[in-house]
C-alpha cells in the first residue's frame, strides 16, 4: 500500500514518460512498447536464421509461415484469454485442463451422444465461460487468491475429463472432419478454419482492450486495484468478467484443439496454461498487470511456434529442447521486464 | 461442516479456543477423512507385523505421502516469506534423473560409495536450482511465481536431456533403501521425513530463524530496515525448498528404481501448495505452521488412499482434490465465514474486521462513476 511505488498505469500514461529529460537510450528503455518490439525483432531474427539454415528444405515457402498460425491457433486463443487475466493482475492456471475438458466433452457429446458438432459448439463455450465465471466469482467475493482458485479449477476440470472417460475418444464425425480439413486460400498459401478463428479472436481482443471501457478497466485494475476502486470503477464485475473471458477463450481454444487433433483425451493440453503464460510474458505483458499489448501475445505465440518449427526442421534435435528453449526465452524476457520496471521506479 | 458452528454458540469459550487453534480445521478434516474409511474397510486402523515390517493403511499413508511432506515442508518456508516455488516438480525430476543416470553408469550399482556420490550429485543440482530461484527472487526482484516458472518449464526439458528422453531403470540395493526400504520395522522414508521435519522445526522454532522468515514475509522492506538480511533469508528458503524437493526426488526415483524425466514429481508443486494451504499457512506470507503442513500433506495422501479404498474410480481423485481445495479455502476465507455463518447467528460475528472493507467497497461503488479517459 505504499503510495510511492505504484501509479495507475493505463496505456495512455506512456505519453508522460516522454516529458522526462533523459537520453534517447533511456527513453527507449522506458518505452512500454519495447518488449513487444524486442519480441517481434526476435521472431524476425529467428525466421531469417531459419531461412538461411534450411533454405534447401523449403523453409522459405509461405506455407511454412502460415502453418505457424494453423499449428498454434488454439494456443493463440488460449493466450489471448490469459492476456486479459494477466493484464488485470491475476493469473489463470485452469487454461490447460479446461482445454482438455473441452476436447473430452466435445468428443463425448459428438461420438457417444450423437449430438451434431455445430450444436456442441455453443454448449462447450457456455460451459467454459461459466467455469471461468465461477472462478472469478469466488476470487472476487471471497477474496481468495486467483492462483489457488484457478488451481482448484485445474484439478476440477482435469478430474472431470477423467470422469467422462479414461480413454481417449476418437472423433469420426463428418462435420468435424470437413471443418478440420477446410482450407481458406490466401493466394500464397492457405489457413485452416482454426487459424482464421484465432485471428478473429485476436482482432476482437485488440479492439476490446484498447478501444472499450471494459479494456481500460482491465488495465486500470492491473495497474493498481486500490486506485481503480477509489476511482469508482466497478472492479468486482470487471474481475469476474476477466476470468469469464479467459474461460470462454479456453473453451474456444479447446474446440480448435479438437479440430486440430480430432479426438478427446483426458491428457490433452496438459501444462498448456504454462505455454499460454509464457507466450503472454514473452509478448511483453507485465506479470504484475496493467501493462502490455495483446499483439505482443501474438508474437509470443509465434516465437514459441517458430521454436517448434525450427526444431522440426533441424531433425536431429529432440523435443525436450523446446522446453529448454522456452524456459531460456522466458527467463530473458522476464529479465528485460525487470530492467524496464526498475528504470521506471528511479 | 457446518455443525461445529452450532456448537460454538452453545459453549462459547472452550469451543472457541479449540476451533480457533490453527491446527483445528486441518486435523478435523484429516480425522473425518480417516473415519470415512472405516465403514468400507473395518480394519482400517489396524497395523500388522509381517516379516518384521509393520503394515497397515496408516503406515502406507505416511510412506506414500513422504515425498509430498518433504516438498510441502520446504514450500511452507518459501510461502512464509511471501513467495512460492513452482519449480519443485522439475527439481524432483532433475535430481532423480541425475542420480539414476550416475548409478546406472556404474559397473557395480550396489557400491555404497557410488550411491552416495550419486545422491550427492543429485542434491547439489537441487541446491543449484534453489540458488538460481533465490537469486532471481531476492537479487533481481522478480515475482516468485514467475521466477520459479522458468525452471518449472525448462527443468523437465533438462531432466529429459539427462535421461536422453528414456526412463532409466537401475538395480541398486542400497539406493532402494531410501524410498522403498525398511528400517526398525518401519519404512525408511518415514525416518528421513521425521528427521527433516524435526530439523526444520528445531531451526525455525528454537532459533530466531523462523521469526526472521515470518518477518521477511510480513514486510521484506521493513525487515531490511531493522537489520534483517532479508535477501539472504529469501535465498536460503529457496535453497532449502529445492533441497527438500531433491530429497523427495531421491525418494521417488528410489521407490520406483527408475528416473522418468517427464512424469517424476508431476504436479507435486500443486499438491504441495495445497498441503500448505490446508495446513493453514497464509499464501500471503508472514506466518507459517510446519505442523499444519504435515497434516495438510497427510490429508491429501489420505484423500488419495480413501478414494482407492471406498472403490470410487481413481480417476475422480482430482475432482475430490478440487472439492477439498475449495472447501478448505472457503472455510479459511474470513469473508466467506462472515457471509455464511455470520448470516445465521448475526451476534457472533457482528464485529468481524471484514465488515469494514466490505463497507468501503459499497461506498466506492456508490460514488459517481468515473472512466479512465
Amino acid at each position: 500500500m505504499s503510495a510511492t511505488t505504484k501509479t495507475p498505469t493505463a496505456p495512455d500514461s506512456r505519453t508522460t514518460s516522454t516529458s522526462a529529460p533523459t537520453s534517447k537510450a533511456a527513453a527507449l528503455l522506458g518505452d512500454r512498447r519495447l518488449p513487444v518490439l524486442v519480441t517481434a525483432g526476435l521472431f524476425l531474427a529467428m525466421y531469417i536464421t531459419g531461412l538461411s539454415r534450411y533454405q534447401n528444405y523449403g523453409f522459405a515457402e509461405p506455407q511454412v509461415f502460415l502453418n505457424l498460425f494453423i499449428d498454434n491457433g488454439y494456443l493463440l486463443v488460449a493466450a489471448v484469454g490469459a492476456t486479459f487475466v494477466i493484464l488485470s493482475g491475476g493469473i489463470d492456471l485452469s487454461v490447460g485442463s479446461l482445454i482438455g475438458f473441452t476436447t473430452m466433452l466435445t468428443a463425448w457429446l459428438v461420438e457417444r451422444q450423437g449430438m451434431p458438432f455445430l450444436a456442441v459448439i455453443p454448449v462447450a463455450l457456455a460451459v467454459g465461460a461459466f467455469g471461468g465465471f465461477l472462478m472469478g466469482y469466488v476470487i472476487q467475493n471471497f477474496e481468495i487468491q486467483p492462483f489457488i482458485v484457478t488451481l482448484a479449477g485445474l484439478f476440477l476440470f482435469r478430474g472431470l475429463c477423467l470422469v467422462i472417460s479414461k480413454e481417449s475418444i476418437a472423433i469420426d464425425d463428418a462435420t468435424v472432419n470437413s471443418m478440420a480439413q477446410a482450407q481458406v486460400q490466401l493466394g500464397v498459401g492457405f489457413l485452416s478454419i482454426s487459424a482464421m478463428v484465432a485471428l478473429v479472436v485476436l482482432a476482437a481482443a485488440f479492439y476490446i482492450l484498447h478501444y472499450t471501457r471494459f479494456g481500460r478497466r482491465v488495465y486500470a485494475i492491473g495497474g493498481s486495484e486500490q486506485s481503480a476502486m477509489l476511482m469508482g470503477l466497478p472492479q468486482g464485475g470487471t474481475k469476474i468478467a476477466v476470468y469469464t473471458v479467459s474461460g470462454f477463450c479456453s473453451a474456444l481454444a479447446g474446440l480448435l484443439f479438437t479440430l486440430y487433433i480430432q479426438s478427446g483425451d483426458p491428457l490433452h493440453a496438459t501444462g498448456m496454461e504454462l505455454d499460454a503464460i509464457a507466450a503472454v510474458v514473452i509478448g511483453g505483458t507485465l506479470l504484475t498487470g496493467g501493462s502490455g499489448y495483446v499483439l505482443g501475445t501474438l508474437f509470443g505465440v509465434l516465437v514459441l511456434g517458430l521454436i517448434k518449427t525450427i526444431i522440426q526442421f533441424e531433425g536431429t534435435l529432440s523435443s525436450w529442447w523446446t522446453k529448454i528453449a522456452t524456459g531460456v526465452l522466458l527467463c530473458a524476457f522476464i529479465l528485460i521486464q525487470r530492467a524496464m520496471t526498475a528504470r521506471k521506479k528511479t | 461442516m457446518s455443525t461445529p458452528s452450532a456448537a460454538t454458540t452453545a459453549t462459547p469459550s472452550r469451543w472457541r479456543a479449540l476451533t480457533h487453534h490453527h491446527l483445528f480445521w486441518p486435523v478435523a478434516v484429516l480425522v473425518a477423512l480417516l473415519l470415512v474409511n472405516v465403514p468400507f474397510t473395518p480394519d482400517f486402523f489396524s497395523i500388522k507385523m509381517t516379516d518384521g515390517h509393520l503394515y497397515g493403511s496408516l503406515v502406507s499413508i505416511v510412506l506414500f505421502g513422504s515425498p509430498l511432506i518433504l516438498v510441502a515442508v520446504g514450500m511452507t518456508l518459501v510461502i512464509a516469506t511471501g513467495g512460492i516455488d513452482l519449480s519443485v516438480g522439475a527439481v524432483v525430476a532433475i535430481t532423480g534423473a541425475l542420480t539414476c543416470s550416475y548409478i546406472s553408469d556404474q559397473a557395480d550399482q550396489n557400491a555404497l560409495s557410488a550411491v552416495f556420490l550419486a545422491m550427492g550429485i543429485g542434491l547439489v543440482a537441487a541446491v543449484v536450482c534453489g540458488l538460481w530461484n533465490g537469486f532471481l527472487v531476492a537479487r533481481m526482484g522478480i515475482q516468485p511465481i514467475i521466477a520459479t516458472l522458468i525452471i518449472m518449464v525448462a527443468g523437465r526439458g533438462v531432466a529429459q536431456l539427462i535421461t536422453d528422453g528414456q526412463i532409466i531403470t537401475i538395480n541398486s540395493e542400497p539406493y532402494k533403501l531410501i524410498g522403498g526400504g525398511y528400517w526398525l520395522t518401519l519404512p525408511f522414508s518415514i525416518f528421513v521425513v521425521a528427521a527433516v521435519v524435526a530439523i526444520t522445526v528445531a531451526l525455525t522454532r528454537k532459533t530466531a530463524l523462523g521469526l526472521l522468515v515470518e518477518s521477511v514475509g510480513g514486510n521484506a522492506e521493513a525487515s531490511r530496515l531493522v537489520g534483517i538480511r532479508s535477501r539472504r533469508i529469501k535465498i536460503m528458503v529457496y535453497v532449502f525448498c529445492a533441497l527438500c524437493a531433491g530429497i523427495a526426488g531421491l525418494m521417488i526415483s528410489s521407490n520406483t528404481s527408475a528416473a522418468d524425466g517427464n512424469n517424476a514429481g508431476l504436479w507435486i508443486e500443486l499438491d504441495a501448495i495445497l498441503a500448505v494451504v490446508i495446513g493453514g499457512t497464509s499464501l500471503l506470507g508472514g506466518r507459517f505452521s510446519i505442523g499444519g503442513t504435515v497434516v495438510g500433506a497427510l490429508v491429501i495422501q489420505t484423500l488419495t488412499t480413501t478414494i482407492y479404498t471406498i472403490g470410487v474410480p481413481t480417476q475422480t481423485n482430482l475432482v475430490f482434490k478440487a472439492a477439498v481445495v475449495i472447501v478448505v479455502c472457503l472455510l479459511q476465507s474470513p469473508k466467506f465465514r462472515a457471509k455464511v455463518f455470520g448470516a445465521k447467528s448475526g451476534a457472533k460475528s457482528g464485529g468481524t474486521p471484514d465488515s469494514a472493507p466490505a463497507k468501503t467497497v459499497t461506498t466506492a461503488e456508490a460514488a459517481p462513476k468515473m472512466e479512465v479517459s
